[in-house]
């Protein structure tokens, strides 16, 4: 929303190459989020393919959402999240991949396409992108003045509201996000972090009142330079821009040390699947597209970029150790059996849960 | 059809005007109201009536995602099904939940007094520039335009820069020794006003400007030879006179800060309840477009009605002044 009126001059610029582009007619219109591929990617693709790639990005799968229920988006790829993927599936927005074209499809991981299964049936409408989780980002100097410990392990540290007054002064983010916090708080409660059961959401609700007071904003991109600059202590955020903060920390020097955990109670586990528009006008370039990026070489390429997992087994191999031996990334089997996945929520839970957040952040 | 009226206006008023006289000329003078009529009716009537449609609809997991939508492939009985299925439930629920009323009202409350300091800000610029001398007024003009070179939203980020807790505000006060902790204004209620008055300060100042530069100020110098102190000949006289640079600098500040949304989604906090992020939820997060539409129509007809019949008013007082 905020970045919407920067994205629409983007977009106006984006759609007049798009224009200037229809003359060489190999091209492949992409939309996906903002910093979240390698430029090299998009040259090499070029240059092997001789498809000229026009990239335009977004911030939140909101306005992705609304441009494609709009429809006419001229997008060729999109990189939704999991339970938007599935209702937007439902709404007839995709078409079907024709697997004959992806013949990459074979370096898929099964443990990632079993999960992704449950929003995308049989994984006809998309394959995986990259994956992550919602867990605690800190400043760890700041929690050892603060709390008095070296490392965070568990969500009690945010739904505490005893610890929560003593990382007030030095600042709280949330994402503003309610289908990753309020099932997170669930599973906190040790409920079914699905739950769409209006008394469980209240039960949620009851314990992020609790913490309301002590937390500074909730916004779901703002805590990437507001932990890397030190302004803040804690933020629950995403595992990749977590990893954002870390490096934007650490190539700064300014003394600030950034790390992400995954608590012991689990966390939610979320998936960017690349799809394709039922209204798209080059659909043989973003298969080929699609094939390219589930390259193992390319795919591995990708998450050394950004630091988040791929959905690509036999990309592993080629991954850097410092992302692949990273347990916030690629957790171990232990953490990965504890990670939770959420559906999409029907219009009446949905209601209810919007509800619910507007009254946790405004107060009404 | 705007564009045709827009080439031939001016050759008509022109060439033709001289030659043929008043005909002509009666001609080009409705086609000068057309043109703003056909402004308007494009680009705010036909806009509002599809919004309004969508507001009397229900949502459904389809693109777009709401129905009844028009189909002629149905003929007229099918259109006279769609219309059947129109409700104004969606109205009906904004009443029932406070959350929409607070809303509203809380907007209110932030735009008025976000005009009301820009006024009190306003007034003294607007006044020092209609009595600098009339060669350093452009200039003057020129520097209150400037800010608008810069696009609004990095205007409004670099205000963050400005109001963190360890932003320059803070160093600066902290150096002068006036505080030792830093305050918090990011993220609160005075973050949004301090905003909106900057943001839309030129708009306020420029009708104040014109309204106040055309002032006879030896009306000034007569009260004060007739021995009136410069307060009350203030109130008496620059006031009224400048009363409508007043009014449309208050409405072109007033009418915008209650939509807003930039600028309380960026400086304000969480706890800010405005109806321009109520509408955002309804529209992103809930993916209720005949909801957020009901929500936008109320808007509009709580900003459109009142001007109205401010200006049925004035129009009376103008008529009964003569």
């Amino acid at each position: 929303m905020r970045k919407a009126i920067g994205l629409a001059t983007a977009t106006t610029l984006a759609s007049i190459f798009a224009f200037s582009a229809f003359a060489q007619d190999k091209v492949v219109n992409v939309y996906n989020w903002s910093d979240y591929i390698d430029d090299s990617i998009l040259e090499d693709f070029t240059k092997e393919t001789g498809i000229k790639v026009v990239y335009d990005v977004f911030d939140s799968n909101e306005i992705l959402e609304t441009k494609l229920l709009a429809g006419g988006t001229g997008y060729d790829v999109v990189v939704p999240t999991g339970a938007f993927l599935a209702r937007q599936i439902q709404a007839g927005v995709f078409q079907k991949l024709d697997k004959a074209k992806l013949p990459n499809i074979s370096n898929m991981w099964d443990v990632v396409a079993t999960q992704t299964a449950k929003y995308d049936p049989d994984n006809a409408y998309s394959v995986n992108y990259m994956w992550g989780t919602t867990g605690i980002g800190y400043n760890v100097k700041k929690i050892q003045d603060v709390l008095g410990i070296d490392k965070i392990d568990s969500w009690k540290i945010v739904f505490d509201p005893e610890s929560m007054k003593k990382l007030n002064e030095c600042g709280v983010y949330m994402l503003d996000a309610p289908q990753e916090i309020i099932p997170t708080a669930l599973a906190f409660l040790g409920l079914n972090p699905d739950s769409r059961d209006p008394a469980e959401i209240t039960k949620a609700e009851e314990l992020l009142l609790a913490i309301r007071p002590y937390v500074r904003k909730f916004h779901s991109s703002e805590y990437i330079n507001a932990l890397a600059n030190g302004d803040i202590c804690l933020a629950v955020g995403w595992s990749g821009d977590v990893f954002q903060a870390r490096d934007r920390a650490a190539e700064a020097d300014q003394g600030v040390e950034i790390a992400y955990v995954i608590p012991s109670e689990g966390a939610e586990m979320w998936f960017d699947q690349l799809a394709i528009p039922a209204d798209a006008k080059h659909v043989d370039e973003a298969h080929a597209f699609i094939n390219y990026i589930m390259k193992p070489e390319v795919a591995a390429k990708a998450s050394n970029y950004v630091f988040y997992a791929n959905g690509n087994k036999a990309s592993q191999a080629l991954l850097d150790k410092e992302v692949l031996d990273d347990p916030a990334i690629y957790p171990d089997e232990a953490t990965m059996a504890k990670l939770f996945i959420t559906l999409p929520y029907d219009p009446k839970t949905q209601r209810l849960i919007t509800r619910s957040w507007t009254k946790i952040v405004s107060g009404q | 059809m705007a564009e045709t009226t827009l080439a031939t206006t001016p050759s008509a008023s022109q060439e033709a005007v001289p030659q043929q006289g008043t005909w002509l000329a009666a001609l080009t003078g409705r086609l000068v109201i057309i043109i703003p009529y056909a402004w308007l009716l494009i680009l705010f009537l036909v806009p509002f009536l599809i919004v309004f449609k969508i507001s009397l609809s229900q949502t459904a997991i389809a693109m777009p995602p709401y129905s009844p939508t028009f189909d002629l492939a149905g003929g007229i009985s099918g259109l006279w099904e769609s219309f059947r299925e129109f409700s104004f439930d969606n109205y009906l629920w904004l009443t029932e939940d406070p959350l929409y009323f607070n809303a509203y009202v809380s907007s209110v409350v932030i735009a008025a007094i976000s005009t009301f300091f820009a006024l009190l800000i306003g007034f003294p610029i607007a006044y020092g520039m209609a009595r600098a001398p009339a060669t350093v007024r452009p200039l003057l003009l020129m520097l209150v335009i400037l800010p608008f070179w810069t696009s609004f939203l990095i205007r409004v980020y670099a205000w963050i820069g400005i109001l963190k807790p360890e932003g320059l505000l803070n160093q600066f006060l902290i150096w002068t020794g006036l505080i030792d902790q830093p305050l918090i204004i990011l993220n609160t209620h005075s973050a949004i006003f301090i905003g909106i008055v900057y943001s839309y300060l030129p708009f306020m100042v420029l009708p104040l400007y014109s309204a106040l530069e055309k002032m006879d100020y030896s009306l000034i110098e007569a009260a004060q030879d007739l021995g009136c102190p410069p307060i009350s000949a203030f109130w008496k006289i620059t006031f009224p006179l400048a009363m409508p640079g007043i009014v449309a600098g208050c409405l072109l500040v007033f009418i915008p800060a209650t939509g807003e949304f930039v600028i309380p989604d960026l400086l304000g906090g969480s706890q800010t309840l405005m109806i321009g992020k109520t509408l955002w939820n309804e529209f992103f997060s809930n993916r209720d477009w005949p909801v957020s539409s009901a929500v936008a129509v109320i808007l509009l007809l709580m900003l459109v009605v009142p001007m109205m019949f401010f200006q049925q008013a004035q129009a009376k007082a103008q008529e009964q002044g003569r």
